[in-house]
């Protein structure tokens, strides 16, 4: 059972101790004490005879001293992603793993990458590295270290061993059978609270998605207009004399606004909606991560009333029930922490965002 | 503007009332009519008010009034009516005649309008303005009995004029150029404005829906919540604001449809000097000719062909006394004419004369009041900024303390 072993092996994976409550802070707050900085840019695109895709440059600087060098530069393709972000869910399966940028989008676009897709995807891919860095737990990931530092082709070597496609299958059907048993009987109440919380979230961050989404088309509709607008009146100032300095006047603040307005929309596209974005994506992350916290314990659950039944062989089982039962404690607290911690994370991004908006409305109305 | 009735009399158009009545045909119709209240304004002021006279009038009747004053003056440039029907408008105006916003609106444009003729200082001084303003009864009947329609031109003689007058007076043709590219310059305004409110609309609308979701994920936060339920409440009072900021722009998109329909008028005056230049042209011409063939008949030379002198030719020439018949008629004609193309070059002068000095009126009217449009147009700008600044201020604040 590689999962409990790894949850074992690195620690403190349980930080619920003041002293290390004020590291989390730490992390967040004062970048200087990080001791990991990860950049992700330059995008390249790649030609085969099988197939075309595109690679970003992963640069790191870190003063760690597990790292044989301070700076490594390396390439990364978006599979590569997939595979660490699958390697960690693996190693935690409670903890709250940062969000991919999808796969496609469904808009239905001609070219599957054209540049504003790519830089999109480019700008996700560098926040998903960094807020993995920031996290107490998975910036210590062996697997994340590797991907970090690893050239090509020992990449995809490393990536050969390790389990395979077939325990990953192992778990999907767990999973499916889990969900099919129904709702944990045991569950604790914190987590029935947080699976509320999480389904009432995640529908207000989707309407907000939207709602942000149709604000920024109803800008750009209403700049567009403004473009036709303000040239009617220079050439109205043409057929004038005494009052065409003032027409002139007009069409040059009507122009202004127009540049004002796309500042505004420039804000919104840069800030509010790839949070938005990142935040619908991390709700779907939460339920994951809540269903699979279930998962462990309805293990135990089902060995509890296994052995229930089977007064027999009661040694055997109780072994693997006392270690079911520190991998559900150990799960539970994990989620817990990290559940905090995500929530901390989403208020201050929230606060941040919505105040940003609100910032760059303030210097539209301005100018 | 010395002596109008403008200063003399306090005109108000003040209420609109749904009425139903019968129509010519006799058939069952619904229309709006105005009333309007007229009260004799004191020079000396000692606090006593004149009684207010009041009556009640409608769009039709306001119709016939206007057209009476373009036919009787053509040399003016008579203020246009508000629009019949509601154009240029945005989604959200409505374009029924009996939308009480645009009832509204058009009660205030007919104000406008009387104060308008009311200030001119030819217009003001005609009785049936006058009638119109304090008779109630009876006045329909008045305004036919001056046969004015009879005065008017037909719009294909106006349009044949238009296409054959040799000699124009240039500042008219100019005149006319100017006026089509007011109404088509002002007519793309508006519409584009039209868009552009629009647009504003959604744009505002949207950000209310901020609002309800704020006040939903509020009650599921702890720390966030308070944040999130006041920046949600100034979200909506943003989406509100821009009903008031609509409203008043819709009364500068007014200001700027009055000079669009004044396009038209100035046209009309247009019309009537190039109606007037050709007649002069036709009358002239036809004087000359009338000239050469007393000339031909005199001396007996043909100069020109025509089919008198052919038949001439065929059947023998006519008696001398019939050809003196013929010359003296000619001669009386011609005395006529010129007596008539005399008094047509008066009168094509004097119109020329008076028609520029109501447009040199009329030009400082629309220069003053369109920059004052613009003016206020700017300020209305600006008022939206600062409320627009004030919310979101607002909102950055609660935002802060999510």
């Amino acid at each position: 059972d590689t999962s409990l072993a790894e949850v074992n092996s690195f620690s403190p994976s349980v930080p619920i101790s003041p002293s290390s409550m004020i590291n989390h802070y730490k992390f967040e707050d004062e970048p200087e004490l990080r001791d990991l900085f990860i950049t992700v840019d330059d995008p390249e695109s790649h030609i085969t005879a099988i197939e075309t895709f595109i690679t970003y440059r992963v640069v790191t600087k870190t003063s760690r001293s597990e790292f044989d060098s301070s700076e490594y530069e390396v390439r990364r393709r978006y599979q590569d992603f997939l595979w660490l972000k699958s390697k960690l869910e693996e190693a935690h399966p409670t903890l709250i793993i940062p969000p991919l940028p999808e796969k496609f989008i469904m808009k239905g676009m001609v070219e599957r990458f054209n540049d504003e897709f790519i830089e999109t995807r480019r700008k996700a891919l560098h926040k998903f590295l960094n807020r993995i860095a920031d996290h107490p737990t998975l910036t210590f990931n062996e697997d994340f270290k590797i991907f970090l530092t690893a050239q090509a082709w020992e990449l995809s070597s490393h990536k050969k061993q390790g389990p395979g496609l077939l325990s990953r299958m192992g778990q999907t059907v767990r999973a499916v059978a889990s969900s099919v048993r129904g709702a944990v009987k045991n569950r604790p109440e914190m987590f029935t609270e947080m699976n509320d919380y999480v389904e009432t979230f995640s529908q207000k961050i989707n309407i907000l998605d939207k709602i942000a989404h149709r604000i920024y088309k109803e800008e750009k509709e209403y700049c567009n207009e403004m473009k036709e607008y303000g040239p009617i009146h220079t050439l109205w100032s043409a057929s004038e004399e005494d009052i065409a300095d003032s027409l002139k006047g007009v069409a040059s603040c009507i122009d202004k606004c127009c540049k004002a307005t796309e500042k505004r929309m420039a804000g919104l596209s840069e800030n509010l909606l790839p949070i938005l974005h990142e935040y619908v994506l991390y709700s779907e992350i939460l339920m994951g991560v809540l269903k699979r916290r279930d998962q462990i314990q309805g293990e135990l659950d089902s060995r509890i009333d296994a052995l229930a039944n089977k007064k027999t062989e009661k040694d055997l089982f109780s072994e693997e029930i006392g270690k079911l039962e520190d991998k559900v404690e150990c799960a539970n607290n994990a989620l817990k922490a990290d559940w905090d911690r995500w929530k901390q994370n989403m208020q201050y991004d929230m606060r941040s965002t919505f105040t940003n908006v609100a910032e760059n409305n303030l210097h539209y109305y301005e100018e | 503007m010395e002596d109008c009735l403008a200063k003399k009399m306090e005109i108000t158009v003040s209420e609109a009332e749904k009425r139903t009545g019968r129509n010519a045909m006799n058939m069952q119709e619904t229309y709006t009519a105005y009333l309007i209240e007229t009260r004799a304004i004191e020079s000396q002021g000692e606090g006593q008010c004149a009684p207010m006279d009041s009556l009640w009038r409608r769009y039709s009747e306001f119709e016939l009034l206007r057209n009476y004053l373009s036919v009787t003056y053509p040399h003016i440039v008579v203020p246009p009516l508000p629009e019949k029907r509601a154009d240029f408008v945005w989604h959200k105006l409505s374009a029924d005649n009996m939308d009480p916003d645009f009832v509204e609106r058009r009660r205030i444009g007919l104000e406008n309008f009387l104060l308008r003729v009311a200030s001119h200082p030819v217009l003001c001084q005609d009785k049936i303005f006058y009638s119109f303003l304090t008779q109630e009864g009876g006045w329909k009947e008045m305004v036919n009995e001056t046969g004015f329609q009879l005065k008017a031109d037909s719009r294909l003689k106006a349009l044949n004029a238009t296409f054959r007058v040799k000699n124009p007076d240039k500042r008219f043709t100019e005149l006319k150029h100017y006026s089509d590219e007011l109404q088509s310059v002002i007519s793309h305004l508006l519409r584009v404005r039209a868009r552009v409110a629009d647009r504003l609309y959604g744009v505002y609308k949207v950000h209310g829906n901020y609002g309800r979701v704020f006040s939903e994920w509020s009650a599921i936060e702890k720390e966030m919540g308070d944040g999130l339920q006041s920046a949600g409440h100034h979200m909506d009072v943003y989406a509100a604001s821009i009903d008031d900021i609509l409203e008043e722009e819709e009364h500068y998109a007014d200001q700027l449809k009055e000079y669009l329909f004044y396009a038209e008028a100035l046209r009309a005056v247009c019309r009537k000097h190039e109606l007037m230049q050709y007649d002069l042209e036709m009358a002239a011409q036809d004087l000359t000719s009338k000239k050469q063939q007393c000339e031909e008949l005199a001396t007996g030379t043909v100069r020109t062909f025509s089919l008198k002198g052919m038949t001439s030719k065929l059947f023998g020439q006519e008696t001398p006394e019939q050809r003196e018949a013929k010359i003296k008629v000619l001669e009386e004609q011609i005395q006529e004419g010129e007596e008539q193309l005399k008094s047509k070059n008066l009168e094509g002068r004097d119109f020329v004369k008076s028609a520029w000095a109501d447009i040199e009126r009329f030009k400082e009217q629309k220069n003053h009041d369109l920059k004052e449009a613009l003016i206020s147009y700017a300020v209305m700008q600006i008022s939206m900024c600062k409320k627009g600044i004030q919310v979101w201020t607002n909102a950055k604040e609660c935002f802060s303390k999510m």
